[in-house]
This record gives C-alpha cells, sequence and structure tokens, in this order.
C-alpha cells in the first residue's frame, strides 16, 4: 500500500489529478456551510459580471442566481451521479464479467452476446431515451448512466479471469474443491482489481460529461443544480454573459481532467512492470 | 405607444424606452434630410408610399393557408391579410368595417343585420355577395370549432338582398358582434367550394380570398410569396407589392436574418425573450407591444382543485401573495406584458381592477400557510415545455414557493407529456396560457363554469372550481341585453373569482413584434400583423 502511494504521488499527473479531486469534493462537501441558500435563489439583479458585487464574486445568471452557488451546489450532483452511477456500472459489470470468463462455453457466449448487444447501441443516444422514458430525475439518470456504462467493465473482467483462470493457484483452489463462488471472489477478483480501478476512475469521469450532456439538453433532475444545467441554461444568452457558460464549463473540464490524471496515475501505480522499474 | 391604447402604457417601461431611441433615430435621419437641402416635412414623411417588397418571419412554418380548415397562430398570421372578415377590430376591440360596411342591431339585441360593401371581387374576379356569406357559415359550422362555438346562438341567417345578410339570435348574446375577426369567421368563395370535398378542394393549396394580398407562391420549408391585389377594394391599398413570409427554424437564426437585414419583420414570438432587448437597440429596428389585444393572451397557474391542500383557499391566496410577479414581468418577460389582476386581461370587455389584490408578499403567504395548517407536504408542479422563458419561470416561482416554506417538486416533461397529464387532471399546479377572444363570454367564463368541466380537455375549466354564484353571473353577462348590464354580472363574477383564487393569475402575455421602422402602419387593428398588411407601407 505504501508503495503504491510512493508510486501514485511521484507521477505529477496522479498527484495534480489528486489535488484537483480532492479539492472538488471538499467544495462539494463543505461548500453548502457557506453558501446555506439554495443555489435556485434569485439573490442579486440578472446578469451581474463576475468580479464586480463582492457578495456574488462569479456573477449572476438570467434570473439573479448566483453563479459560484450553482457551481458549489453542481459539484455534489456532478461528483455524486459520477460515483453512484460507475457504481451501479461496476455492480453489473463485474459479476457478469466473471461469471463468463470464469465459466466458458454457452455461459460465456450467452452473456458476451448480451453484453455486445448494448454496445452496439451508442451509450449516449441509449442514455437519452432510457431518461426520456423513466422521466428525468436524479434517479433515471443514475440508472442511464449506468446501464450505459457497464458493457466495457464487463468484457474488461472477463478477459482478466478467462486469463487468471489457467492460474496453478486458482487450479489449486479449484482442486481443493472450493466452491466456485468463493474462488472467483476471492482467489480470481482480487487479482483482477487493477485494470477494474483504472478503468473505474476514467468512468467517474465519463459520468460525469454524461451527466452534463443529458442536463444541457434539458434532462436533467428540474429539481438539483448541475453544472450541464447551467451550461445549457446560459448557452443562449452566451452573447450577452459569457460567465454563466463559461464558469461550469471550466468546472466541467478540470473535474474530468483531474479524474484522468487520477486515473493515468493509477495505472502507474498499479501496474506491477511500471511500479517495479520505480523501486 | 404608437397605436394609442392608453390602458397598456405604463406597463411597458422598456418598450418605451426603446421607442424612444427609435424615434430618436428617426428624428436624426429627418435632420440629415434638412440639412442636405432635402425639402422633407415631417408631414410629408408620414404619407404613404406605394412599392417595396417586405420580408416577413412566419414562425413555425403554417400546416396550412386555408384559414376556413386551419386556425393555428402562423397560418392566421399569412392568411389574414388574403382572406377578409366581415368585421375588424381597433386595438380597443371596437368593430371596424371590413367586407361589411355598415351594420345595425336591433333593440332587442336579437336581429344583426350587415350591409356588404359593394364592388368587392374575390382574387379570380367573381363577385363577393351575401350567397358567400351564407355559404361561409355552413362551412365554417362544419370545418372550425370556434365558430361553430361562437354561432351556438344563432337562430337563423337569410339574405334578403346581394349585399345584406341578416343574423337572428335566439336569445341576446352580448359577445356576438364580436365573432366576426377574419381568423374567427373567415369569407370563402361559395363559387369554388360549394359542393366539394373541403378537406380535398384543391384550393386549399392556393387559397382564393377578397383580401389586399394574393397567394402567389409556397416553397415548403423556405418562403411563402403573396403579391398585391390590384383590384383590392380599398382604392389605393395595399402599398406593397409583395410580402415574403420567410420560414426560418432556428430562433437564434431568425435573430441574425434581422440584423443582417434579410427580415423586416419579426412578429410577437419570433425570437426568445431575452434577444429581444439586444435585437430591439439594433439600429433602424422599431418594437411595439400592440396588436395583440383581441387575443390578449394571460397566464395562469392551474391549481388542481381536487388536492386536498389547493381546495383550501387560504393556501391558494398564500400562493398568490407568494410569487413574485413582477419580478417575473421585469426580468424573465424583460419587462413585456403586465401583472394580472385576475381572470381578465386589462385589454378585453368589462376588465375591472377594482378587485382584492395579491401584491408579493411572503410574511402574508407564510401567515396564511401558517393559518391553513399546511405541514410541507409535497405539491408537484408541471412548468410549460416551451422553450427556456417558461422553463426559467418555472424555476423562479418554484423558489418562491419553496421560500415561503412550501414543498414543491418540479416534474420535467415535454409538451405531450405535460398535456397528457394535464388533461387527466394529474398534476398539483401547472403553468399554462389562453387566449381571452376580446369578451369574457368568449374566452374567460370557459374556465370557470361547472359545465366546462370534462376530462381529456386541455383548456377550460380545468381547475375543476364550481361555484354556482359564479355560473349564474357568467351566464347573466353573456345574454344581458345591454352592456351596462353586462358590465355588472362581470365585474361581480371578477371580484368572487379573484377572493376565491381558483387558478394562480400571472401576466397578461405580450409578445412584442419587432420591425424595421422603415414599414410603417403595420399595426392598426387588434389582430396585429394578422390584417397588418393591407395599411403597411414602405418608406425608402
Amino acid at each position: 500500500m505504501k508503495q503504491f502511494w510512493r508510486t501514485m504521488l511521484r507521477s505529477p499527473s496522479g498527484i495534480i489529478g489528486l489535488i484537483i479531486l480532492v479539492l472538488a469534493i471538499v467544495i462539494a462537501v463543505a461548500g453548502p456551510f457557506y453558501f446555506p441558500n439554495s443555489p435556485w435563489r434569485m439573490v442579486q439583479r440578472p446578469f451581474v459580471p463576475p468580479f464586480t458585487v463582492a457578495k456574488v464574486p462569479l456573477g449572476t445568471d438570467a434570473l439573479g442566481r448566483d453563479v459560484l452557488a450553482g457551481l458549489i451546489f453542481g459539484a455534489r450532483v456532478s461528483l455524486l451521479v459520477g460515483l453512484v452511477s460507475t457504481l451501479v456500472a461496476l455492480v453489473v459489470g463485474v459479476p457478469l464479467g466473471a461469471i463468463a470468463g470464469y465459466f466458458g462455453g454457452r455461459i460465456d457466449d450467452a452473456l458476451m452476446r448480451f453484453t455486445e448487444f448494448f454496445q452496439t447501441i451508442p451509450s449516449f443516444a441509449l442514455a437519452i431515451v432510457l431518461v426520456a422514458i423513466l422521466q428525468p430525475s436524479i434517479y433515471s439518470i443514475v440508472a442511464a448512466i449506468g446501464l450505459v456504462s457497464w458493457p466495457p467493465v464487463a468484457r474488461l473482467v472477463r478477459g482478466e479471469v478467462l486469463s487468471l483462470r489457467t492460474r496453478e493457484y486458482v487450479q489449486a483452489a479449484i482442486v481443493t474443491g472450493q466452491s466456485n463462488a468463493w474462488i472467483i471472489w476471492r482467489e480470481i477478483l482480487p487479482n483482477a482489481l487493477s485494470p477494474v480501478i483504472v478503468l473505474a476512475s476514467l468512468m467517474v469521469a465519463t459520468a460525469i460529461l454524461l451527466e452534463s450532456s443529458l442536463s444541457f439538453l434539458g434532462l436533467g433532475d428540474p429539481n438539483l443544480i448541475s453544472w450541464g444545467y447551467m451550461v445549457g441554461a446560459g448557452r443562449t444568452v452566451i452573447r450577452q454573459a459569457w460567465w454563466i457558460t463559461v464558469f461550469p464549463g471550466v468546472a466541467i473540464l478540470l473535474s474530468v481532467l483531474g479524474l484522468n490524471l487520477i486515473g493515468e496515475g493509477l495505472n502507474d501505480a498499479l501496474n506491477p512492470r511500471l511500479s517495479r522499474e520505480g523501486r | 405607444m404608437p397605436h394609442g391604447d392608453s390602458s397598456r402604457v405604463g406597463a411597458l417601461d422598456a418598450l418605451q424606452r426603446i421607442e424612444t431611441v427609435g424615434k430618436f433615430i428617426m428624428l436624426k435621419r429627418v435632420l440629415l434630410g434638412v440639412a442636405i437641402g432635402c425639402v422633407l416635412s415631417a408631414a410629408h414623411a408620414e404619407e404613404p408610399k406605394s412599392g417595396g417588397v417586405v420580408n416577413a418571419v412566419i414562425q413555425p412554418e403554417p400546416p396550412g393557408l386555408m384559414l376556413a380548415m386551419v386556425q393555428n397562430g402562423p397560418t392566421q398570421m399569412v392568411s389574414g391579410n388574403i382572406f377578409e372578415g366581415l368585421l375588424r377590430y381597433s386595438p380597443k376591440l371596437e368593430p371596424l368595417p371590413g367586407l361589411a360596411e355598415s351594420w345595425t342591431i336591433s333593440p332587442d339585441a336579437k336581429v344583426y343585420t350587415f350591409k356588404l360593401k359593394p364592388g368587392v371581387t374575390w382574387h379570380d374576379g367573381k363577385p363577393f355577395t351575401s350567397a358567400d356569406v351564407l355559404f361561409s357559415i355552413e362551412m365554417l359550422k362544419q370545418t372550425h370549432a370556434r365558430a361553430r362555438n361562437n354561432l351556438v346562438m344563432v337562430d337563423k341567417v337569410e339574405a334578403p338582398d346581394d349585399l345584406t345578410v341578416v343574423f337572428t339570435l335566439k336569445e341576446p348574446f352580448g359577445p356576438f358582434i364580436g365573432i366576426f375577426e377574419v381568423g374567427s369567421m373567415p369569407m370563402v368563395p361559395k363559387h369554388l367550394y360549394e359542393g366539394t370535398d373541403f378537406k380535398t378542394n384543391p384550393n386549399n393549396n392556393a387559397p382564393i380570398g377578397t383580401g389586399p394580398f394574393m397567394f402567389k407562391e409556397w416553397q415548403k420549408g423556405s418562403f411563402i410569396r403573396m403579391v398585391k391585389n390590384p383590384n383590392y377594394h380599398e382604392k389605393g391599398k395595399p402599398y406593397l407589392d409583395e410580402v415574403y413570409w420567410q420560414i426560418i427554424p432556428d430562433a437564434a437564426a431568425r435573430a441574425v436574418a434581422f440584423e443582417t437585414g434579410k427580415v423586416d419583420v419579426l412578429p410577437g414570438g419570433s425570437i426568445e425573450n431575452f434577444d429581444v432587448p439586444r435585437v430591439s437597440k439594433l439600429p433602424g429596428a422599431c418594437v411595439t407591444g400592440a396588436g395583440w389585444e383581441f387575443f390578449s393572451p394571460i397566464s395562469w397557474m392551474w391549481l388542481n382543485l381536487r388536492n386536498p391542500i389547493l381546495a383550501n383557499k387560504k393556501v391558494r391566496q398564500a400562493i398568490m401573495y407568494a410569487i413574485d410577479r413582477d419580478f417575473a414581468k421585469d426580468v424573465i418577460w424583460n419587462g413585456l406584458g403586465k401583472v394580472a389582476t385576475g381572470p381578465s386581461a386589462s385589454t378585453i370587455k368589462f376588465y375591472t381592477d377594482d378587485v382584492p389584490k395579491y401584491p408579493y408578499d411572503p410574511a402574508k403567504a407564510k401567515a396564511l400557510l401558517k393559518e391553513a395548517g399546511y405541514k410541507g407536504e409535497k405539491i408537484r408542479m408541471l412548468p410549460l415545455a416551451y422553450g427556456e422563458t417558461w422553463q426559467r419561470w418555472g424555476e423562479a416561482v418554484k423558489q418562491n414557493l419553496q421560500d415561503v416554506g412550501m414543498t414543491i417538486e418540479t416534474i420535467a416533461t415535454d409538451v405531450p407529456g405535460g398535456n397528457q397529464k394535464i388533461m387527466e387532471w394529474d398534476y398539483d399546479l401547472a403553468f399554462t396560457y389562453l387566449y381571452q377572444y376580446g369578451d369574457p363570454a368568449l374566452g374567460v367564463s370557459r374556465n370557470y363554469i361547472t359545465s366546462a368541466i370534462a376530462k381529456g380537455q386541455l383548456f377550460n375549466n380545468v381547475e375543476g372550481y364550481s361555484n354556482p354564484e359564479v355560473d349564474r353571473l357568467f351566464a347573466e353577462g353573456a345574454t344581458a341585453p345591454t352592456d351596462a348590464k353586462r358590465k355588472e354580472a362581470y365585474e361581480k363574477v371578477q371580484k368572487i373569482l379573484v377572493e376565491d383564487v381558483p387558478v394562480a393569475w400571472l401576466l397578461e402575455l405580450q409578445f412584442p413584434t419587432i420591425t424595421k421602422c422603415k414599414v410603417k402602419n403595420l399595426i392598426t387593428t387588434g389582430v396585429g400583423v394578422n390584417d397588418g398588411f393591407r395599411d403597411a407601407w414602405l418608406d425608402k
């Protein structure tokens, strides 16, 4: 573990990514204590440019709502959706991949065809359809993003399991008569985890982007403010008020960038060959 | 305001400011003219000039142009200049001569006699006579739902001679004089439609009317072109040679088309509200809120009275106090429109502002909610999915209501989904706006009388309000023989309704028409652009 952190912290991208992510989490968790007001509240006159009124440092939007408050509350939604929907994707994808890879044969065929069925549908289009059918809400958005993001997980896990299954220690476990579930859970999955972790960090970034895109198109949860919603709502007045779209846009950019850098750092740290080189 | 509707002045600070700018620019141009030695007096400048082509935006593309068959907003706007009605209406909704040059109403208010204008011809040269009027009425009863309703009180229609039409009513019906507008009762050529299948008649694609402009061509998805009717029955009119209705599907592109000079007229609703101030300030742009008096759209939130919380009058009044309607007007509608005082728009007949008032007063709203015993139960709100403006409005109202302690959940939906929910009464609060058609009997009573409650309709009494006294007063208002009696009934009913708050009235909406200032005299009636090109002219 110590080794992991050392490698992680040695790569500059990992450090930058971590800093950005920690900052975003701190803002999302602690920010609302400094802004007890709802981000939907109209606090100032509309279209106050940034850096002119101390009370609303990043200006106000078309209704006079505080852009900074929107950013802070939006961070909650974006991070939450990113994390939870990735969790959903993992919960669906990891068992499916593991079962397919472990048992092989017909089960593998059936599960992989099923996975491919999902992979052939463009994921964003599917997400839009799902959210539109289920009515936009935070739950339907998380479900839709989870549902369109699990196939790569399943395929990745299957590949890992396929190669691990032929290892001697797995064979030994089978010979000693342990149950399949036990072998998958205790012997195989822990060893297949590192690429999944890297993938998951990238999936969080993708999920944040997906959520932003959905909100941008007006398919966000109407009761929650999110960065994508802010960009979408400000888009039409971009000629009069650039700041309404630019700040949340930058927030999306930074958090996605941060997560990608972390993914890279994780890859370096978890890849046994690379981390040994660092020794 | 250019057309002198005093009741609107004051509601339009922003507009007036913009107009002042426009006038200043015009003045500068005149001064320049004088300076370089042109003989150009201000009076002379207002003399109509003939000739020229005007490009107007039509949004969205109309589904058809046969006004007797299709009555969409855009159809009315284009075809109102091709067809004509018996009467036209001033911005104050007084009847003006149209195809009828004069009319008399019998003392018992049951017999309406119209004298038609002599020498009027259809675009194909055939004369227009009383036989066309009789035929039009029969045809409209089959094809035009609103006309059918308007004509319910008619006992018989007769034509004693070629230029006289006599309507006899079953009983007096006060709003009757208000139903002859071109979109409500367009005159159709008998010689082309009699005995044919109205739906498949080839003339539907190239409509023939009596109006100042003749339909010329329609390039689907691109433009509709109409040309001057050289034999129009008003001598010297129309002044313009041609009008192109440009079809541009994207709101931003429409604004750009105006900026670049590709179009000269942006009818109300062509561009998004937030773009209105910017586009209005462009050099050579003039803007007016006039020309919607006949429709007088008024917006409100349906309150579902079947919900036990909203069934409590105090909760409904609290909602009225909680909503900052001035904010909505100034910020969301960019200063356009007027805070609604009650069920009638201030521009229609028998309006009174002598009703209980609901200023923005969150403290009072909180107190009322407390009295009503409201404990934060969840209320669902259905915004109107008509674009940016309505979405922002939903957000602002939600915040207003949450500020006084209500728990509001916004239901995200599209237009058909939202309509469905309203029709099935599956909502608590729902945004809407409705036309009023100039008279409480035509556009207001339908939303509050018991007999208009029915599942499966998007308008009428969706909230489920039922009050025998209100029913009685509306009936009395519709059939009272004199305007004084009608006024009395309607003023009473407005007071009762405003006290009861069956729906939460928001704003009288205004859809500004933006034109190049060189387009003159476009909006002269209560339906604005819909029959405006008759008098419009181009200052070159």
